[in-house]
């Protein structure tokens, strides 16, 4: 099976300059591939460093040491030292997020903040509209809020529009924190459903899930998080 | 998408006598591509912009621009005139006092009208239609058309500004602190409304400001300056949310959560 990611080695340490250079190791020796068609599912508790896993192979956290090796553009790229600009193209085209909140945007209506990854790939604007309002609908967001600006919406309406932004889109990667952290019962049968069609899409998620029973519904594989603490290495 | 940039900078440093404004600035900036210089004031960022614009002559380095022809030119071997010429037309500066990029005397329309002129535009009627349509897409009402841009608030003038620099449809924008001065309310109007203009028309733009939210919501990739030098460069979400460099942190420490 096609495994479109395959971390190797990769160590992470924030280094605080502020508090006189004590250098914090978050992870090390982190191994792991992920494969088409599967949802992978990072557990540990919190604090084991489950979204900085997810933050590094989104090109958001820079890694100290090691490998992210994305199949990205017909080719392999090491997305551990590819430039800024790479890391946007696999952005645009290889790995979605949905982060844990949503950071809005002054003024720009959720149904465009749903729309608007599609239209960086080149969908027509009025096509993309058209996937937000079916994906947004799916989700039970109220049709009178989709006109407006999600900044003022409750904490499980900003997450549903923010899981409508990361799942409009056909990336064969799907980095998904938490996304069903402040969803009721109903909406998180919804995002169960999305998952399941991501799979049979041919899509390769990882994800961290801590709600137990979204987790025994779309998890093929669980990754133990604490086997990549620092100083675990030795072995 | 092209493979190559619009814009090569190597080892650019400006001093001044035995002062450093900017020292050895080296960077790629891609068509479509939006780059923030943060610094606090003195950082050198000002004097980058300055050097970039080629309204300042670096005292060493070279900048090259693609031109629309696809044919790289050094900046600071041109002559005068087709320097002036580049400005007017493939390129916009954004001040961050708007007096200072606008005729003041003269009304709305014709500030947005005389760039297209410099271009060659001779048809009044054409060009006065050009400039509603511009005023209209920085949200000014046409019956301001024929105001002076004295007579209207900060937040109007500097969108004026912004319309007299994106009329000729330029390939790269300078900007220089654009919401410095600005009510907060106002600020966020106009960040929406350049983020907006900048993803529709598929402009390159080099903004400096010290305001980080101001980068991180304009910009794809970011530098930032201490002292003249760059001391961390990276995707704009990457250097917010993981700062590497002591001075950097600082920074990012220093923000205010509201």
């Amino acid at each position: 099976m096609a495994t479109p990611l395959v971390v190797s080695d990769v160590a992470k340490s924030f280094t605080m300059h502020l508090r006189d250079g004590i250098k914090l190791p978050v992870m090390a020796g982190v191994s792991f591939s992920i494969r088409a068609g599967e949802c992978t599912v990072l557990g540990g508790p919190s604090g084991a460093g489950k979204s900085s896993i997810l933050k590094m192979l989104y090109g958001n956290y820079a890694v100290d040491e090691g490998q992210i090796i994305v199949t990205h553009d017909d080719g392999l790229i090491d997305l551990a030292t590819a430039s800024p600009r790479t890391v946007l193209a696999i952005r645009r085209q290889t790995i979605g997020y949905v982060s844990q909140f949503l950071r809005t945007v002054p003024r720009v209506s959720a149904l465009d903040v749903v729309a608007e990854p599609l239209v960086e790939r080149g969908e027509d604007r009025e096509i993309a509209r058209g996937k937000a309002r079916a994906l947004l609908a799916q989700l039970n967001l109220p049709e009178r809020l989709w006109a407006l600006p999600p900044a003022t919406f409750s904490g499980g309406e900003q997450q549903r529009v923010n899981i409508a932004r990361g799942f409009i889109t056909e990336h064969p990667i799907l980095l998904l924190d938490e996304p069903t952290a402040s969803l009721d019962a109903k909406n998180r049968d919804v995002v169960i459903e999305l998952i399941a069609a991501k799979k049979a899409a041919g899509v390769a998620l990882l994800g961290i899930f801590h709600d137990h029973d979204v987790r025994e519904a779309v998890a093929d594989r669980v990754i133990d998080v604490t086997t990549f603490a620092p100083g675990k290495i030795a072995a | 998408m092209t493979d190559e940039p619009l814009l090569r900078v190597s080892a650019l440093s400006k001093f001044y006598g035995s002062r450093v404004g900017c020292d050895n600035v080296s960077f790629d900036l891609w068509p479509g591509e939006v780059l923030a210089v943060v610094g606090e004031s003195g950082s050198g960022k000002t004097t980058l912009l300055n050097c970039l614009s080629t309204r300042l002559m670096p005292s060493s380095g070279t900048a090259s621009y693609r031109m629309r022809d696809g044919q790289f030119r050094e900046l600071y071997r041109m002559s005068e005139a087709e320097r002036r010429f580049l400005m007017r037309t493939d390129w916009g500066f954004v001040h961050q006092n708007p007096a200072d990029g606008l005729r003041m005397t003269v009304s709305a329309g014709a500030n947005v009208g005389e760039r297209l002129m410099a271009v060659g535009d001779r048809h009044y009627g054409k060009i006065r239609a050009t400039a509603v349509d511009w005023l209209s897409r920085v949200e000014i009402d046409e019956d301001r058309i024929d105001d002076e841009p004295r007579a209207f608030s900060g937040g109007m003038r500097q969108r004026l500004q912004i319309a007299r620099n994106l009329v000729t449809g330029p390939r790269l924008v300078f900007m220089d602190e654009p919401t410095g001065g600005l009510d907060v309310s106002v600020q966020a109007r106009l960040l929406d409304l350049l983020r907006g203009l900048v993803t529709d028309l598929g402009l390159a733009a080099i903004v400096v400001t010290h305001d980080l939210a101001v980068a991180r919501l304009l910009s794809q990739r970011m530098m930032v300056m201490k002292d003249g030098r760059v001391v961390e460069s990276g995707l704009t979400d990457r250097v917010l949310d993981d700062p590497r460099a002591p001075y950097t942190q600082l920074l990012v420490s220093s923000i205010l959560q509201v």
